[in-house]
């Protein structure tokens, strides 16, 4: 089907966007995009405001195995990793169609890797992306100057420090990114996690590096914070002084709502930290796919992403190669204030691939098997 | 009717629950998990039930003022009411900053575990913080004239406050408060929400790890929430059976202590001084806990240990004003339609047991408190799926199916408790049965009834799960979208979605209250 003959089947259409709903700021953000399309395109986009995607992601499942083959309650979904290989390998996605979105052409596949490449996981056109996140640590100045920049350095600042620092509980995926970085740091050959991991692989560094860091974390990790709202409350709190998050921009936007005091800064580690892309997907029996690739689209455009990337907005990066597009609309992005808190291209530095997404569940499961009930 | 909803959900769990149990005995967490459900559940009902006997007991002065919170503190969400809680007591909460540096030193938050603790202390706190409520209001509902008459004949024989309560009028009240006591202990028994924010996470509780393992984005654990859900379900069966025995023990005791014949002046004192104290706990900790939320839902920043935001702003307040109006209309609509079905289907169950009551319609009606919520509404929504029933519709449903058992409860011991002799003598006076039940035997339960319409609204504006599953996500209501956002974290805008979703369940309270009075 031709771009003008999605747009036409597609004016009048209702979209029902299945994404996370926990953030105020995030929630603004797609209603401006519901303006758009419904001014741009008439199409009415409704964000479905979930506490958990896998929510929509069971829904989608469930209408499969009631033979449902349209009419779904879900048209567009916010995912990656986990939940898009698990509606990948069921089948449950409509598609492929990013690539065949106008906008396609002004993504970046060379130079963002992760925009095609879901936890190693080849996207084939069945998810379209919209932001980039990489992992940054935050720490409050008016506490400490300069951070450790490296893992050991930070288990050094946590021993000299205690109860300080903390990650959030496997299996959330932060913590679980978190671990990943260590892993990244411990790993004598890190291509290893490009490739599924070996069941007899052995992680011995991992846990000895966490049995001696545990009882220098937070509540001496007898408690973990749940998830990375609750760790970020942590630090707003004053109960922590190092974090971390995956969005580059967390730190400005927080401090820009008043969430966060202003002294707190973003900081990388040498070497580089993991990052991905945050995408939406359609499901195979949505009620409205056209206007859900209306919307796919519409993320892609210029002057969304760089709204996203404003750091009173949202502070996603682009998912965009800033060097393909029109001068107008580059513009948009050199005149955008990035915020007292974050780092610019440059210094945000290498951004390390995910890894291939068995290591999540190898290492969520034996952490769970290690620390899930504590002695 | 309401056995087919959970019966449908039940036998998908059965299914693919049975397969799972061995993998489920592997986890090394079971043990601690089921403890951290059975016990907290069993201490916050025993203690509930213990603090609304000491309170109805001594009617401390604190209780005229406690009356008044009750409704707030009910209709506060669990989640909200949690956070609230959170915020006093955590190392970082209002409490610690109003005392430091000055009196504590610190400049910092200590690390201090005093949520999450591993017995699941601050979990039973959080518990009867909001279940002390529900059971005052149900047996403030009872009727205080008959509570009266045998607290006096108890005085006239020589007993004490505290003792006279005890043997003369608890024994009355209690069968009626039984049903609405063992949904209390379900209901501690599988939290999700609650034990989530104030429950130990080494292991979580066992609902908590269901609901967990449930939404958990790889998929590849929903059998093992299904095992888990039937080991839940054989736990509240435990749990209730242990309610039953130490009921039994309890009912000897106070036969012996009948018997002695002791008059006990010696307990008003100690006790009245407890039973002060504990009202005035709840006052404290019901005001600060509410006070605390609405101060965030204004508040600009506000760093450790300053004891009050740096600056107010009305800014959560405008820009989610839109999204309350449209998702308070929903919820209302919703709340008063199934609040009217249930009560239409109680009379005709309760008229229609005649003068012995049905267990089987007892047992059915409680099933949907009993059978924990993650288990079978998913299997209900997969199975109303082919039907393909408009999401407004089912969610309405759903709703009934939770709102009737409550209703239920809270109305079933006061129309038992009326005096049959009354329909005897309008009999004789030539009335027929609907005529003794509109014009007679309903006019003076006028007051249960509009406390049990407000139980039902508030059950039903704080329904979550049925919400989203059978709704497919479609109707978004106040707590549909209070739970989102309390899935981030952020205390303003859970404080101002949680006095929202208070304000409304609240007014319906209000309402009874005042159909209570007028009428009674």
């Amino acid at each position: 089907m031709d771009w003008q003959a999605v747009q036409d089947k597609a004016r009048g259409a209702q979209v029902y966007f299945h994404a996370w709903g926990g953030d105020p700021k995030i929630n603004d953000f797609i209603a401006y995009v519901g303006q758009l399309a419904s001014d741009r395109f008439g199409v009415t986009l409704t964000h479905v405001k979930l506490a958990a995607t896998s929510d929509a992601v069971a829904r989608v499942q469930a209408e499969q195995a009631a033979g449902k083959t349209g009419g779904g309650a879900v048209d567009l979904i916010w995912t990656n990793g986990e939940n898009f290989a698990a509606m990948k390998r069921a089948g449950l996605l409509y598609g492929p169609f990013a690539t065949s979105l106008p906008n396609w052409r002004f993504v970046d596949t060379a130079g963002k890797p992760s925009t095609i490449n879901d936890f190693t996981l080849p996207t084939e056109g069945f998810e379209s992306p919209w932001a980039m996140a990489q992992l940054v640590f935050e720490h409050d100045s008016a506490k400490l100057a300069t951070p450790p920049l490296t893992i050991a350095a930070l288990a050094d600042w946590a021993k000299a420090n205690p109860g300080r620092f903390t990650y959030p509980q496997p299996p959330d995926y932060l913590g679980l990114t978190f671990l990943k970085q260590v892993l990244y740091a411990m790993l004598p050959d890190p291509a290893a996690l490009q490739v599924p991991v070996d069941a007899a692989y052995d992680l011995a560094p991992l846990w000895s590096f966490l049995d001696a860091l545990h009882p220098n974390l937070w509540r001496q990790a007898k408690a973990f914070p749940a998830n990375e709202p609750a760790l970020g409350q942590l630090l707003a709190d004053g109960e922590t002084t190092i974090s971390f998050a995956f969005n580059p921009g967390r730190a400005s936007a927080e401090i820009a709502a008043g969430n966060l005091a202003d002294t707190v800064r973003t900081f990388v580690l040498i070497g580089g930290t993991i990052g991905n892309a945050s995408y939406v997907a359609i499901p195979f029996d949505a009620s409205a796919p056209e206007g859900a690739q209306i919307v796919a689209n519409l993320l892609l455009e210029p002057e969304v992403q760089a709204r996203a990337q404003d750091a009173a907005v949202l502070g996603f990066q682009t998912v965009l190669n800033l060097a393909a597009l029109p001068d107008a609309d580059r513009v948009r992005f050199d005149t955008l204030q990035r915020g007292p808190a974050t780092l610019s291209p440059a210094e945000l530095g290498p951004t390390l691939l995910e890894p291939h997404a068995s290591w999540m569940t190898r290492i969520a499961e034996d952490w769970v098997k290690r620390y899930g009930v504590a002695p | 009717m309401l056995g087919l909803p959970v019966a449908a959900g039940l036998g998908f769990v059965f299914r693919s629950g049975i397969g799972n149990l061995a993998q489920l005995l592997d986890w090394p967490g079971l043990p601690r998990a089921a403890m951290l459900s059975l016990v907290p559940g069993l201490m916050a009902t025993a203690t509930s039930v213990t603090l609304v006997l000491l309170i109805l007991g001594l009617r401390p002065r604190a209780f005229a003022v406690l009356e008044r919170l009750l409704a707030p503190m009910l209709a506060l969400p669990h989640a909200a009411a949690a956070l609230g809680l959170a915020f006093l007591i955590a190392p970082s909460g209002w409490i610690a900053r109003v005392l430091s540096p000055w009196a504590t030193g610190w400049t910092a938050p200590p690390d201090l575990l005093t949520l999450n603790d591993p017995c699941g202390m601050a979990l039973t706190l959080g518990l009867v913080l909001k279940e002390t409520p529900f059971l005052l209001l149900v047996a403030l509902g009872l009727g205080t004239r008959t509570m009266e008459r045998r607290r006096m004949v108890a005085a006239t024989l020589g007993y004490g406050r505290a003792m006279g309560f005890l043997l003369a009028v608890w024994p009355g009240i209690y069968p009626q408060l039984r049903l609405p006591v063992l949904a209390v202990l379900v209901y501690a028994m599988t939290t999700v929400d609650m034990g989530l924010i104030l429950g130990p996470g080494l292991p979580h509780p066992l609902a908590v790890q269901i609901s967990l393992w449930m939404t958990e984005p790889s998929l590849a654990h929903q059998g093992l929430a299904a095992a888990g859900a039937l080991v839940q379900l054989a736990l509240v069966g435990l749990g209730l059976l242990i309610w039953r025995a130490s009921e039994a023990l309890g009912h000897r005791l106070l036969q012996a202590g009948a018997q002695s014949g002791l008059r006990g002046h010696g307990l008003d004192g100690p006790l009245g001084l407890l039973a002060e104290t504990v009202a005035v706990a709840f006052v404290l900790s019901g005001t600060l806990g509410l006070a605390g939320l609405a101060l965030w839902s204004v508040a600009g920043p506000w760093p450790f240990p300053r004891g009050l935001p740096q600056s107010v702003s009305l800014t959560v307040w405008s820009r989610a004003a839109p999204d309350l109006i449209t998702t308070s209309a929903t919820s209302l609509a919703l709340a008063g339609v199934a609040t009217l079905a249930a009560l239409a289907l109680t009379l005709v169950a309760l008229q229609g047991e005649g003068q012995g009551r049905n267990r089987r319609i007892e047992g059915l009606v409680a099933l949907p408190l009993i059978v924990p919520q993650v288990v079978f509404l998913p299997g209900l929504a997969t199975a109303l799926l082919p039907l393909s029933v408009p999401p407004l519709l089912a969610v309405a449903l759903a709703h009934l199916v939770f709102v009737l058992p409550y209703v239920f409860l809270s109305l079933a011991g006061p129309f038992r408790a009326w005096d049959q002799r009354m329909g005897a003598v309008a009999t004789t006076l030539g009335a027929g049965p609907l005529r003794i039940l509109l014009r007679l035997r309903l006019p003076m339960l006028a007051g249960p009834l509009a406390a049990a319409a407000a139980i039902g609204v508030a059950v039903s504006i704080g329904l979550y799960l049925p919400t989203l599953l059978l709704g497919g996500g479609r109707v978004a209501t106040l707590t549909t979208e209070a739970v989102a956002l309390a899935s981030g974290a952020n205390r303003r805008i859970v404080g101002a979605y949680g006095l929202m979703q208070a304000v409304w369940p609240a007014l319906a309270f209000a309402l009874a209250r005042r159909a209570q009075t007028r009428l009674t």
